[in-house]
């Protein structure tokens, strides 16, 4: 893109200013298209056909969507999604409260705070190998816990009633510490004056914590309730590997369930893991959607 | 300040805070302070039920030296880096030039391309599974590193897109304005003026895909099968299979595995966190 020369001014020179934006967003949207725009589509097409990944694609319309309608596995995944998205949302309030505990100037506050988000940096690989540990009936310290207070042996992550409470404990230890660090950038940023004014009326503990600081806090919360709603629907790592959805499928999530059924040992029903794929995408299109509206007035007031 | 420092409290306070706050990140940290104690644990530890005891001795060097000995740890980490490294330059460098589009110029459809690209970042990515490996498949890039950094590239574009044009906006445009007005081509714009500003948001953005590429699990299991391109967040999971009971080396599988990005956060904390908290202080 040097300046092209010729004696009157180029093509290139009178439009250089339109033209721009589109050259400089050619290669990033172009990988976009590609990778993540037509795939959505592809996937709903695929989705009323029958297909093993490798032969003809069968066309039988809603037939895939027909079929979920009757499988008890898609329920227990629907159900296992909402307690999910209900339990993951404590990670919102755990983190403010640890981020309020560590909210001082102490000495070696801020090593305090680094290893308090730790468990963050982690991969979920990890975390779930941690946490499936952690439970392991016999030796595991949570299993021996259980068994000093109530004095018997639970496995919970071999019993129908916990597993995916289990489970989602093992994620809202990474996810509490992110809301943390959201939180203690917030409460950094905190106006001050509005506190001591607030201070001088006679305003303290909950109460100012209700009425002037949460208020303040709230781009804070906005982004936790986005990366938290987003996670806990998403949830596919921990379920992978602490249980693979076990045991008897009582712990599956839609996004587990259709990788299962897309690609599992059981055959590759692409077309059904498609139609999964599409109910899980538009559940999580009404948030986005949801979150988009917002930040969109935001753009607009900015 | 929110809490009320703790200066002002009584001294009984104060000394109470000061003992709870290291007994909190204990108990806030077990399960890892677990699993690194059973990384040095002795192999007879285990046999014996000492889980979550003291250690009787110090093995650390012979777990951690069968765990690269016995398993392809060392290849799987390799691997990680084949696909984290490339990831982190292409992510970046696309969105260098998507966030500089749609920061600094006004055109029809600005707006609709942002939000495609922040819409695009929440996405599941079950909806793309299917065509993406059928595409990597076509592509003869099934099972090979390549193939796991294209699609990173061009999922992380989306996150990367929007931090980038927040960072460009926050940037004094007077000093583009007077660049046109000299002349200046908006290429040399971008790369004279603009890019040299970015460092820090290059900073933080690099460290962030460094850390959510390289824990990737999923898109590891999809595109690659076999032992010569597989990541080390999977190379994990079918470590872990195989060894049944030798939580000793699980566990030192598990710590080598998280150290990079362990490594990458503590060097680079300032940026990580600057980079994941941002727009968390403003509307």
């Amino acid at each position: 893109m040097t300046q092209a020369v010729s004696p009157q001014p180029s093509f290139w020179k009178k439009n250089q200013q339109k033209l721009a934006p589109w050259l400089f967003l050619a290669p990033g949207l172009l990988m976009f298209v590609i990778y993540v725009l037509v795939p959505i589509f592809e996937s709903i097409w695929i989705s009323f056909h029958d297909w093993d990944g490798l032969g003809a694609k069968v066309w039988i319309g809603l037939g895939n969507y027909a079929e979920l309608l009757q499988d008890d596995a898609f329920y227990t995944s629907l159900k296992n999604n909402i307690i999910w998205l209900v339990l993951y949302l404590l990670s919102i309030p755990a983190g403010l409260a640890v981020a309020l505990f560590l909210n001082q100037t102490v000495p070696g506050i801020r090593l305090y705070k680094s290893l308090f988000f730790f468990p963050f940096v982690l991969s979920q690989v990890v975390v779930g190998l941690m946490f499936t540990w952690f439970y392991a009936p016999d030796f595991g310290l949570f299993s021996k816990l259980i068994e000093e207070i109530t004095g018997q042996q639970i496995a919970i992550l071999a019993d129908e009633r916990f597993v995916t409470y289990g489970i989602i404990v093992a994620g809202l230890w990474p996810q509490t510490a992110y809301c943390m660090i959201l939180y203690l950038t917030g409460l950094n940023n905190i106006n001050p004056e509005q506190v001591e004014a607030a201070r001088m009326d006679g305003a303290k503990g909950l109460k100012l914590l209700w009425y002037v600081i949460l208020p303040q806090l709230a781009p804070a919360t906005f982004i936790a309730m986005v990366v938290t709603v987003i996670g806990s629907l998403r949830s596919f790592d921990l379920v992978s590997i602490m249980t693979a959805g076990g045991p008897y499928g009582s712990s599956q999530v839609l996004s587990y369930f259709m990788y299962e059924q897309a690609l599992s040992e059981y055959g590759f029903r692409m077309g059904y893991g498609a139609a999964i794929a599409v109910v899980l995408f538009l559940i999580m299109m009404i948030f986005i959607t949801l979150f988009i509206v917002r930040m969109i007035a935001q753009e607009r007031n900015a | 300040m929110f809490p009320t420092p703790i200066e002002k409290a009584s001294p009984f306070v104060q000394t109470a805070y000061k003992v709870v706050l290291p007994i909190a990140l204990i108990l806030w940290l077990l399960p890892l302070i677990g699993v690194a104690m059973t990384s040095v644990r002795p192999a007879s530890d285990l046999a014996a039920g000492n889980y979550f005891g003291i250690p009787s001795g110090f093995d650390g060097i012979q777990n951690y030296t069968a765990v690269f000995r016995d398993s392809p740890i060392g290849l799987y980490i390799l691997n990680s880096f084949k696909v984290t490294i490339p990831t982190v330059i292409g992510a970046v460098a696309l969105s260098c030039l998507t966030g500089f589009a749609l920061a600094v110029y006004k055109f029809k459809g600005n707006l609709v391309l942002f939000f495609l690209f922040v819409a695009g970042n929440f996405i599941p990515f079950q909806i793309l599974m299917v065509p993406v490996r059928d595409m990597t498949l076509r592509a003869g890039l099934y099972d090979t590193t390549l193939g796991l950094v294209l699609f990173h590239v061009a999922f992380q574009t989306g996150f990367c897109t929007l931090f980038m044009r927040n960072f460009i906006k926050g940037l004094p445009f007077a000093l583009i304005e007077s660049a046109r007005v000299e002349g200046v081509s908006e290429w040399r714009i971008f790369r004279y003026i603009v890019l040299p500003l970015m460092r820090p948001a290059i900073a933080a953005l690099s460290v962030l895909v460094f850390t959510f590429v390289w824990n990737d699990y999923f898109w590891a299991t999809v595109l690659v099968q076999g032992q010569h391109a597989m990541p080390v967040t999977a190379g994990l999971y079918s470590l872990n299979g195989q060894w049944v009971a030798a939580w000793h080396l699980v566990s030192a599988g598990s710590i080598v595995a998280a150290l990079p990005p362990v490594a990458m956060f503590f060097l680079m904390q300032r940026h990580f966190i600057a980079g994941l908290t941002l727009g968390a202080t403003k509307g």
